[in-house]
Protein backbone atom coordinates (compact mmCIF):
# COMPACT_ATOMS: atom_id res chain seq x y z
CA UNK A 1 0.00 0.00 0.00
CA UNK A 2 2.85 2.42 -0.73
CA UNK A 3 1.14 3.87 -3.77
CA UNK A 4 -0.63 7.21 -3.61
CA UNK A 5 -3.78 6.33 -5.53
CA UNK A 6 -5.70 5.15 -2.49
CA UNK A 7 -4.81 8.29 -0.54
CA UNK A 8 -6.18 10.43 -3.37
CA UNK A 9 -9.23 8.18 -3.61
CA UNK A 10 -9.85 8.50 0.14
CA UNK A 11 -9.56 12.28 0.09
CA UNK A 12 -11.79 12.63 -2.96
CA UNK A 13 -14.42 10.35 -1.45
CA UNK A 14 -14.45 12.23 1.85
CA UNK A 15 -14.69 15.62 0.13
CA UNK A 16 -17.45 14.23 -2.09
CA UNK A 17 -19.43 12.90 0.86
CA UNK A 18 -19.02 16.14 2.78
CA UNK A 19 -20.50 18.12 -0.14
CA UNK A 20 -23.02 15.58 -1.41
CA UNK A 21 -24.03 14.59 2.11
CA UNK A 22 -25.09 18.15 2.87
CA UNK A 23 -26.60 19.02 -0.53
CA UNK A 24 -28.25 15.92 -1.99
CA UNK A 25 -31.82 15.11 -1.15
CA UNK A 26 -32.74 12.80 1.69
CA UNK A 27 -36.01 11.08 2.62
CA UNK A 28 -38.05 12.98 5.20
CA UNK A 29 -38.75 10.83 8.20
CA UNK A 30 -40.49 11.94 11.38
CA UNK A 31 -38.22 13.08 14.27
CA UNK A 32 -35.06 12.53 12.21
CA UNK A 33 -35.83 15.08 9.47
CA UNK A 34 -32.59 16.57 8.18
CA UNK A 35 -30.47 15.05 10.97
CA UNK A 36 -30.59 11.85 8.94
CA UNK A 37 -27.54 13.27 7.15
CA UNK A 38 -25.52 12.42 10.23
CA UNK A 39 -25.55 8.86 8.90
CA UNK A 40 -22.81 9.94 6.47
CA UNK A 41 -20.60 11.43 9.19
CA UNK A 42 -21.32 9.34 12.30
CA UNK A 43 -21.52 5.74 11.11
CA UNK A 44 -18.33 5.76 8.96
CA UNK A 45 -16.35 6.73 12.12
CA UNK A 46 -17.31 3.41 13.71
CA UNK A 47 -16.47 1.50 10.55
CA UNK A 48 -13.04 3.15 10.44
CA UNK A 49 -12.54 2.42 14.15
CA UNK A 50 -13.46 -1.25 13.78
CA UNK A 51 -11.13 -1.63 10.80
CA UNK A 52 -8.24 0.01 12.68
CA UNK A 53 -8.81 -2.09 15.81
CA UNK A 54 -8.94 -5.23 13.66
CA UNK A 55 -5.62 -4.24 12.09
CA UNK A 56 -4.28 -3.80 15.61
CA UNK A 57 -5.41 -7.27 16.69
CA UNK A 58 -3.90 -8.75 13.53
CA UNK A 59 -0.51 -7.22 14.30
CA UNK A 60 -0.79 -8.15 17.97
CA UNK A 61 -1.29 -11.79 16.99
CA UNK A 62 1.63 -11.51 14.61
CA UNK A 63 3.90 -9.85 17.15
CA UNK A 64 3.27 -12.70 19.60
CA UNK A 65 4.81 -15.17 17.18
CA UNK A 66 7.28 -12.95 15.30
CA UNK A 67 8.40 -10.93 18.37
CA UNK A 68 9.28 -8.10 15.99
CA UNK A 69 9.22 -4.53 17.23
CA UNK A 70 7.69 -3.33 13.96
CA UNK A 71 4.56 -5.41 14.51
CA UNK A 72 4.24 -4.03 18.03
CA UNK A 73 4.50 -0.43 16.81
CA UNK A 74 1.92 -1.17 14.12
CA UNK A 75 -0.46 -2.59 16.74
CA UNK A 76 -0.18 0.39 19.08
CA UNK A 77 -0.39 3.01 16.34
CA UNK A 78 -3.51 1.51 14.82
CA UNK A 79 -5.07 1.59 18.29
CA UNK A 80 -4.07 5.26 18.59
CA UNK A 81 -5.65 6.06 15.23
CA UNK A 82 -8.71 3.94 16.07
CA UNK A 83 -9.27 5.79 19.35
CA UNK A 84 -9.37 9.11 17.44
CA UNK A 85 -12.18 7.73 15.29
CA UNK A 86 -13.96 6.28 18.30
CA UNK A 87 -13.96 9.66 20.04
CA UNK A 88 -15.13 11.37 16.83
CA UNK A 89 -17.91 8.78 16.62
CA UNK A 90 -18.98 9.56 20.18
CA UNK A 91 -18.90 13.32 19.50
CA UNK A 92 -20.86 13.15 16.23
CA UNK A 93 -23.35 10.85 17.94
CA UNK A 94 -23.69 13.21 20.91
CA UNK A 95 -24.28 16.26 18.68
CA UNK A 96 -26.93 14.33 16.76
CA UNK A 97 -28.50 13.19 20.03
CA UNK A 98 -28.75 16.81 21.21
CA UNK A 99 -31.06 17.62 18.28
CA UNK A 100 -33.13 14.46 18.25
CA UNK A 101 -33.16 13.17 21.83
CA UNK A 102 -32.70 16.56 23.48
CA UNK A 103 -29.50 15.78 25.36
CA UNK A 104 -25.87 15.31 24.40
CA UNK A 105 -25.54 12.29 26.65
CA UNK A 106 -28.70 10.55 27.75
CA UNK A 107 -27.10 7.32 28.97
CA UNK A 108 -28.54 5.36 26.11
CA UNK A 109 -27.14 1.80 26.08
CA UNK A 110 -25.45 2.36 22.73
CA UNK A 111 -23.68 5.47 24.00
CA UNK A 112 -22.63 3.76 27.22
CA UNK A 113 -21.28 0.63 25.56
CA UNK A 114 -19.39 2.64 22.95
CA UNK A 115 -17.81 4.69 25.73
CA UNK A 116 -16.85 1.52 27.64
CA UNK A 117 -15.23 0.01 24.56
CA UNK A 118 -13.14 3.17 24.18
CA UNK A 119 -12.19 2.75 27.87
CA UNK A 120 -10.90 -0.73 27.02
CA UNK A 121 -8.41 0.76 24.62
CA UNK A 122 -7.40 3.50 27.04
CA UNK A 123 -6.66 0.69 29.49
CA UNK A 124 -4.52 -0.92 26.79
CA UNK A 125 -2.50 2.28 26.39
CA UNK A 126 -2.07 2.65 30.16
CA UNK A 127 -0.92 -0.96 30.40
CA UNK A 128 1.74 -0.14 27.81
CA UNK A 129 2.91 2.86 29.83
CA UNK A 130 3.17 0.74 32.97
CA UNK A 131 5.83 -1.57 31.53
CA UNK A 132 9.32 -0.32 30.79
CA UNK A 133 10.96 -3.31 29.21
CA UNK A 134 10.21 -3.26 25.48
CA UNK A 135 9.99 -7.00 24.75
CA UNK A 136 7.81 -7.59 27.78
CA UNK A 137 5.64 -4.60 26.94
CA UNK A 138 5.10 -5.86 23.40
CA UNK A 139 4.13 -9.32 24.63
CA UNK A 140 1.83 -8.38 27.51
CA UNK A 141 0.04 -5.57 25.70
CA UNK A 142 -0.49 -7.81 22.66
CA UNK A 143 -2.09 -10.39 24.94
CA UNK A 144 -4.38 -7.80 26.51
CA UNK A 145 -5.29 -6.42 23.10
CA UNK A 146 -6.34 -9.85 21.83
CA UNK A 147 -8.16 -10.59 25.09
CA UNK A 148 -10.08 -7.31 24.92
CA UNK A 149 -11.08 -7.49 21.25
CA UNK A 150 -13.87 -10.10 21.57
CA UNK A 151 -15.23 -8.13 24.51
CA UNK A 152 -15.36 -5.00 22.35
CA UNK A 153 -17.28 -6.93 19.70
CA UNK A 154 -19.74 -8.09 22.36
CA UNK A 155 -20.05 -4.53 23.69
CA UNK A 156 -20.68 -2.89 20.34
CA UNK A 157 -22.66 -5.49 18.43
CA UNK A 158 -24.32 -7.92 20.82
CA UNK A 159 -25.25 -6.20 24.09
CA UNK A 160 -27.06 -3.17 22.59
CA UNK A 161 -29.47 -5.63 20.94
CA UNK A 162 -30.49 -7.04 24.32
CA UNK A 163 -31.28 -3.61 25.73
CA UNK A 164 -33.90 -1.04 24.80
CA UNK A 165 -32.17 1.75 22.97
CA UNK A 166 -33.41 4.84 21.20
CA UNK A 167 -30.64 4.50 18.65
CA UNK A 168 -31.85 4.09 15.05
CA UNK A 169 -31.98 0.42 14.19
CA UNK A 170 -32.90 -0.58 17.76
CA UNK A 171 -36.23 -1.24 19.37
CA UNK A 172 -38.44 -0.46 16.37
CA UNK A 173 -36.74 2.83 15.52
CA UNK A 174 -36.06 3.14 11.81
CA UNK A 175 -32.56 1.87 11.05
CA UNK A 176 -30.36 1.83 8.04
CA UNK A 177 -32.36 -0.93 6.39
CA UNK A 178 -35.37 1.31 6.10
CA UNK A 179 -33.36 4.14 4.56
CA UNK A 180 -31.74 1.59 2.35
CA UNK A 181 -34.78 1.70 0.10
CA UNK A 182 -33.70 5.20 -0.79
CA UNK A 183 -30.90 4.80 -3.30
CA UNK A 184 -29.90 8.47 -2.97
CA UNK A 185 -28.59 7.81 0.52
CA UNK A 186 -26.81 4.69 -0.54
CA UNK A 187 -24.94 6.74 -3.17
CA UNK A 188 -23.36 8.81 -0.41
CA UNK A 189 -23.18 6.38 2.50
CA UNK A 190 -21.06 3.65 0.91
CA UNK A 191 -18.44 6.08 -0.51
CA UNK A 192 -18.35 7.79 2.90
CA UNK A 193 -17.54 4.51 4.66
CA UNK A 194 -14.84 3.60 2.18
CA UNK A 195 -13.41 7.12 2.21
CA UNK A 196 -13.17 7.34 6.00
CA UNK A 197 -11.67 3.86 6.27
CA UNK A 198 -8.98 4.88 3.77
CA UNK A 199 -8.34 8.14 5.63
CA UNK A 200 -8.11 6.19 8.89
CA UNK A 201 -5.63 3.81 7.37
CA UNK A 202 -3.65 6.77 6.06
CA UNK A 203 -3.55 8.37 9.53
CA UNK A 204 -2.32 5.05 10.89
CA UNK A 205 0.47 4.72 8.30
CA UNK A 206 1.67 8.28 9.00
CA UNK A 207 1.65 7.66 12.76
CA UNK A 208 3.48 4.39 12.20
CA UNK A 209 6.19 6.11 10.13
CA UNK A 210 6.67 8.88 12.70
CA UNK A 211 6.95 6.30 15.47
CA UNK A 212 9.50 4.20 13.54
CA UNK A 213 11.68 7.24 12.87
CA UNK A 214 11.46 8.17 16.56
CA UNK A 215 12.43 4.66 17.58
CA UNK A 216 15.41 4.66 15.23
CA UNK A 217 16.51 8.08 16.47
CA UNK A 218 16.14 7.05 20.10
CA UNK A 219 18.16 3.88 19.64
CA UNK A 220 21.77 4.78 20.45
CA UNK A 221 24.52 3.85 18.03
CA UNK A 222 27.62 1.95 19.16
CA UNK A 223 29.67 5.17 19.24
CA UNK A 224 27.07 6.90 21.41
CA UNK A 225 26.97 4.00 23.86
CA UNK A 226 30.76 4.07 24.12
CA UNK A 227 30.66 7.85 24.56
CA UNK A 228 28.25 7.58 27.50
CA UNK A 229 30.38 4.86 29.07
CA UNK A 230 33.51 6.96 28.69
CA UNK A 231 31.86 10.01 30.23
CA UNK A 232 31.20 8.02 33.41
CA UNK A 233 34.74 6.75 33.64
CA UNK A 234 37.13 9.53 34.69
CA UNK A 235 40.86 9.66 34.01
CA UNK A 236 41.47 8.89 37.70
CA UNK A 237 39.45 5.65 37.47
CA UNK A 238 41.43 4.61 34.47
CA UNK A 239 44.78 5.14 36.21
CA UNK A 240 43.51 3.08 39.17
CA UNK A 241 42.43 0.20 36.93
CA UNK A 242 45.77 0.37 35.14
CA UNK A 243 47.60 0.15 38.48
CA UNK A 244 45.50 -2.87 39.44
CA UNK A 245 46.33 -4.53 36.18
CA UNK A 246 50.03 -3.95 36.71
CA UNK A 247 49.82 -5.37 40.26
CA UNK A 248 48.09 -8.44 38.94
CA UNK A 249 50.69 -8.86 36.29
CA UNK B 1 -5.53 -37.31 30.44
CA UNK B 2 -2.21 -35.83 31.47
CA UNK B 3 -3.89 -32.41 31.58
CA UNK B 4 -6.70 -33.66 33.82
CA UNK B 5 -4.16 -35.16 36.21
CA UNK B 6 -2.14 -31.95 36.35
CA UNK B 7 -5.28 -29.84 36.86
CA UNK B 8 -6.43 -32.11 39.67
CA UNK B 9 -3.05 -31.94 41.36
CA UNK B 10 -2.82 -28.16 41.05
CA UNK B 11 -6.33 -27.59 42.39
CA UNK B 12 -5.46 -29.86 45.29
CA UNK B 13 -2.33 -27.77 45.87
CA UNK B 14 -4.27 -24.51 45.82
CA UNK B 15 -6.92 -25.78 48.20
CA UNK B 16 -4.29 -27.21 50.54
CA UNK B 17 -2.33 -23.94 50.58
CA UNK B 18 -5.50 -21.99 51.26
CA UNK B 19 -6.61 -24.46 53.92
CA UNK B 20 -3.33 -24.10 55.77
CA UNK B 21 -3.29 -20.32 55.90
CA UNK B 22 -7.03 -19.59 55.45
CA UNK B 23 -5.91 -16.07 54.59
CA UNK B 24 -7.82 -15.31 51.38
CA UNK B 25 -11.11 -16.87 52.35
CA UNK B 26 -11.25 -15.32 55.80
CA UNK B 27 -9.91 -12.01 54.57
CA UNK B 28 -12.44 -11.67 51.77
CA UNK B 29 -15.21 -12.97 53.97
CA UNK B 30 -14.49 -10.31 56.57
CA UNK B 31 -14.28 -7.76 53.77
CA UNK B 32 -17.71 -8.75 52.44
CA UNK B 33 -19.32 -8.85 55.85
CA UNK B 34 -17.93 -5.50 56.94
CA UNK B 35 -18.88 -3.88 53.61
CA UNK B 36 -22.44 -5.19 53.89
CA UNK B 37 -22.60 -4.00 57.47
CA UNK B 38 -21.29 -0.55 56.50
CA UNK B 39 -23.85 -0.37 53.72
CA UNK B 40 -26.57 -1.35 56.15
CA UNK B 41 -25.50 1.32 58.61
CA UNK B 42 -25.41 4.02 55.95
CA UNK B 43 -28.57 3.06 54.07
CA UNK B 44 -30.53 1.70 57.08
CA UNK B 45 -33.39 0.76 54.78
CA UNK B 46 -33.23 0.38 51.03
CA UNK B 47 -35.97 2.20 49.19
CA UNK B 48 -36.45 -0.11 46.25
CA UNK B 49 -35.47 -3.47 44.90
CA UNK B 50 -33.28 -2.01 42.17
CA UNK B 51 -30.89 -0.44 44.68
CA UNK B 52 -30.88 -3.62 46.73
CA UNK B 53 -29.81 -5.64 43.71
CA UNK B 54 -27.25 -3.16 42.36
CA UNK B 55 -25.65 -2.75 45.78
CA UNK B 56 -25.26 -6.51 46.16
CA UNK B 57 -23.48 -6.80 42.82
CA UNK B 58 -21.19 -3.87 43.50
CA UNK B 59 -20.17 -5.44 46.82
CA UNK B 60 -19.60 -8.77 45.06
CA UNK B 61 -17.55 -7.08 42.32
CA UNK B 62 -15.08 -5.54 44.75
CA UNK B 63 -14.95 -8.64 46.92
CA UNK B 64 -14.15 -10.82 43.93
CA UNK B 65 -11.52 -8.41 42.63
CA UNK B 66 -9.84 -8.67 46.02
CA UNK B 67 -10.24 -12.43 46.25
CA UNK B 68 -9.41 -13.53 42.72
CA UNK B 69 -6.57 -11.09 42.06
CA UNK B 70 -4.66 -12.88 44.80
CA UNK B 71 -4.28 -15.91 42.55
CA UNK B 72 -1.38 -14.59 40.50
CA UNK B 73 -0.46 -11.32 42.17
CA UNK B 74 0.29 -12.95 45.50
CA UNK B 75 2.54 -15.68 44.14
CA UNK B 76 6.25 -15.25 44.41
CA UNK B 77 8.60 -15.69 41.49
CA UNK B 78 9.69 -19.01 42.96
CA UNK B 79 6.16 -20.37 43.23
CA UNK B 80 5.47 -19.41 39.63
CA UNK B 81 8.64 -21.12 38.50
CA UNK B 82 7.63 -24.21 40.45
CA UNK B 83 4.29 -24.51 38.68
CA UNK B 84 5.97 -23.60 35.39
CA UNK B 85 8.25 -26.61 35.66
CA UNK B 86 5.55 -28.83 37.07
CA UNK B 87 2.65 -28.38 34.67
CA UNK B 88 1.54 -27.14 31.29
CA UNK B 89 0.30 -23.55 31.06
CA UNK B 90 -3.22 -24.73 30.20
CA UNK B 91 -3.30 -26.82 33.38
CA UNK B 92 -2.15 -23.85 35.46
CA UNK B 93 -4.82 -21.56 34.03
CA UNK B 94 -7.63 -24.12 34.27
CA UNK B 95 -6.74 -25.04 37.82
CA UNK B 96 -6.54 -21.40 38.93
CA UNK B 97 -9.86 -20.59 37.26
CA UNK B 98 -11.53 -23.66 38.74
CA UNK B 99 -10.15 -22.95 42.19
CA UNK B 100 -11.24 -19.31 41.99
CA UNK B 101 -14.70 -20.39 40.88
CA UNK B 102 -15.01 -22.66 43.91
CA UNK B 103 -13.74 -19.89 46.17
CA UNK B 104 -16.15 -17.36 44.69
CA UNK B 105 -19.08 -19.79 44.95
CA UNK B 106 -18.45 -20.29 48.65
CA UNK B 107 -18.00 -16.57 49.21
CA UNK B 108 -21.02 -15.39 47.22
CA UNK B 109 -23.26 -17.97 48.85
CA UNK B 110 -22.26 -16.82 52.31
CA UNK B 111 -22.48 -13.18 51.22
CA UNK B 112 -25.96 -13.65 49.76
CA UNK B 113 -27.10 -15.32 52.96
CA UNK B 114 -25.71 -12.52 55.10
CA UNK B 115 -27.07 -9.87 52.76
CA UNK B 116 -30.61 -11.21 52.87
CA UNK B 117 -30.26 -11.50 56.65
CA UNK B 118 -29.20 -7.87 57.07
CA UNK B 119 -31.53 -6.33 54.50
CA UNK B 120 -34.33 -8.72 55.34
CA UNK B 121 -37.06 -6.67 53.70
CA UNK B 122 -35.96 -7.62 50.21
CA UNK B 123 -35.51 -11.34 49.91
CA UNK B 124 -35.82 -12.04 46.18
CA UNK B 125 -39.11 -13.81 45.48
CA UNK B 126 -37.44 -16.14 42.98
CA UNK B 127 -34.52 -17.32 45.06
CA UNK B 128 -33.57 -20.18 42.70
CA UNK B 129 -33.19 -17.82 39.74
CA UNK B 130 -31.27 -15.35 41.88
CA UNK B 131 -28.95 -18.11 42.95
CA UNK B 132 -28.40 -19.09 39.31
CA UNK B 133 -27.38 -15.48 38.68
CA UNK B 134 -25.01 -15.66 41.65
CA UNK B 135 -23.45 -18.90 40.36
CA UNK B 136 -23.03 -17.46 36.86
CA UNK B 137 -21.58 -14.33 38.42
CA UNK B 138 -18.99 -16.31 40.36
CA UNK B 139 -17.95 -18.19 37.23
CA UNK B 140 -17.66 -15.08 35.07
CA UNK B 141 -15.84 -13.05 37.72
CA UNK B 142 -13.29 -15.80 38.17
CA UNK B 143 -12.72 -16.43 34.44
CA UNK B 144 -12.16 -12.74 33.70
CA UNK B 145 -10.23 -11.79 36.83
CA UNK B 146 -7.93 -14.83 36.73
CA UNK B 147 -6.64 -13.93 33.27
CA UNK B 148 -6.44 -10.20 34.02
CA UNK B 149 -4.61 -10.82 37.28
CA UNK B 150 -2.11 -12.95 35.34
CA UNK B 151 -1.57 -10.03 32.94
CA UNK B 152 -1.30 -7.52 35.80
CA UNK B 153 1.15 -9.71 37.72
CA UNK B 154 3.39 -10.09 34.67
CA UNK B 155 3.28 -6.34 34.12
CA UNK B 156 4.63 -6.11 37.66
CA UNK B 157 2.38 -3.28 38.83
CA UNK B 158 -0.29 -5.03 40.85
CA UNK B 159 -3.32 -3.33 42.32
CA UNK B 160 -4.04 -0.32 40.14
CA UNK B 161 -3.48 -2.07 36.82
CA UNK B 162 -5.79 -4.87 37.95
CA UNK B 163 -8.67 -2.44 38.41
CA UNK B 164 -7.99 -0.48 35.22
CA UNK B 165 -7.65 -3.55 33.04
CA UNK B 166 -10.53 -5.55 34.44
CA UNK B 167 -13.28 -2.94 34.81
CA UNK B 168 -13.95 -2.30 31.13
CA UNK B 169 -14.02 -6.06 30.53
CA UNK B 170 -16.25 -6.88 33.48
CA UNK B 171 -18.78 -4.04 33.00
CA UNK B 172 -20.73 -5.79 30.19
CA UNK B 173 -20.82 -9.00 32.22
CA UNK B 174 -21.96 -7.05 35.27
CA UNK B 175 -24.74 -5.38 33.29
CA UNK B 176 -26.00 -8.79 32.14
CA UNK B 177 -25.79 -10.13 35.70
CA UNK B 178 -27.69 -7.20 37.18
CA UNK B 179 -30.37 -7.59 34.52
CA UNK B 180 -30.67 -11.32 35.20
CA UNK B 181 -30.76 -10.80 38.95
CA UNK B 182 -33.33 -8.03 38.53
CA UNK B 183 -35.58 -10.45 36.65
CA UNK B 184 -35.33 -12.77 39.66
CA UNK B 185 -36.04 -9.93 42.10
CA UNK B 186 -39.09 -8.91 40.09
CA UNK B 187 -40.20 -12.54 40.02
CA UNK B 188 -40.55 -12.68 36.24
CA UNK B 189 -41.18 -16.06 34.60
CA UNK B 190 -38.00 -17.93 33.67
CA UNK B 191 -38.52 -17.56 29.91
CA UNK B 192 -37.60 -13.88 30.20
CA UNK B 193 -34.16 -14.69 31.55
CA UNK B 194 -33.01 -17.30 29.03
CA UNK B 195 -31.46 -14.63 26.78
CA UNK B 196 -29.23 -13.31 29.56
CA UNK B 197 -28.21 -16.78 30.76
CA UNK B 198 -27.28 -17.84 27.22
CA UNK B 199 -25.38 -14.59 26.67
CA UNK B 200 -23.45 -15.00 29.94
CA UNK B 201 -22.52 -18.56 29.03
CA UNK B 202 -21.36 -17.44 25.57
CA UNK B 203 -19.24 -14.64 27.07
CA UNK B 204 -17.70 -17.10 29.53
CA UNK B 205 -16.87 -19.64 26.86
CA UNK B 206 -15.34 -16.82 24.78
CA UNK B 207 -13.24 -15.59 27.70
CA UNK B 208 -12.03 -19.07 28.64
CA UNK B 209 -11.15 -19.88 25.03
CA UNK B 210 -9.16 -16.68 24.47
CA UNK B 211 -7.47 -17.09 27.87
CA UNK B 212 -6.42 -20.65 27.04
CA UNK B 213 -5.02 -19.51 23.69
CA UNK B 214 -3.12 -16.55 25.11
CA UNK B 215 -1.96 -17.78 28.49
CA UNK B 216 0.94 -19.93 27.19
CA UNK B 217 2.52 -16.80 25.67
CA UNK B 218 2.07 -14.88 28.88
CA UNK B 219 3.34 -17.66 31.11
CA UNK B 220 6.66 -18.11 29.32
CA UNK B 221 9.03 -15.36 30.42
Amino acid sequence: MNKTWWKILGSVLVIYTAIAGLLLGVPHLPILNETIRNLYFHVPMWFAMIVLFSISVFYSVRSLSSKSEIDDIKAVESVNAGIIFGILGLITGAIWAKYTWGQFWSFDPKQNFAAISILLYFAYLILRNAIDEEQKRAKISAIYNIFAFPMMVVLLFVLPRLKDSLHPGNGGNPGFNSYDLDSRMRMVFYPACLGWILIGYWVYTIRFRIRTIETIMNTPTVDEVNGVRDSFVTAEDRSITNENKQQHN
Amino acid sequence: MQLAKEVKYLIHKEVLLEWRSKYTINGVLLYVVSTIFTCYLSFVSLGDKLTWNALFWIIMLFASINGVSKSFLQETKGQQLYSYILASPAAVLISKTAYNTILMLVLTTIALGFYTLVFDSFTPPDLVMYYIAVVLGSISFSTVFTMVSAIASKAGNGGMLMAILSFPIIIPVLILLIKLAKNAVDGLPWENSYDEIAMLLVVNVLMVATSLLLFPYLWRD
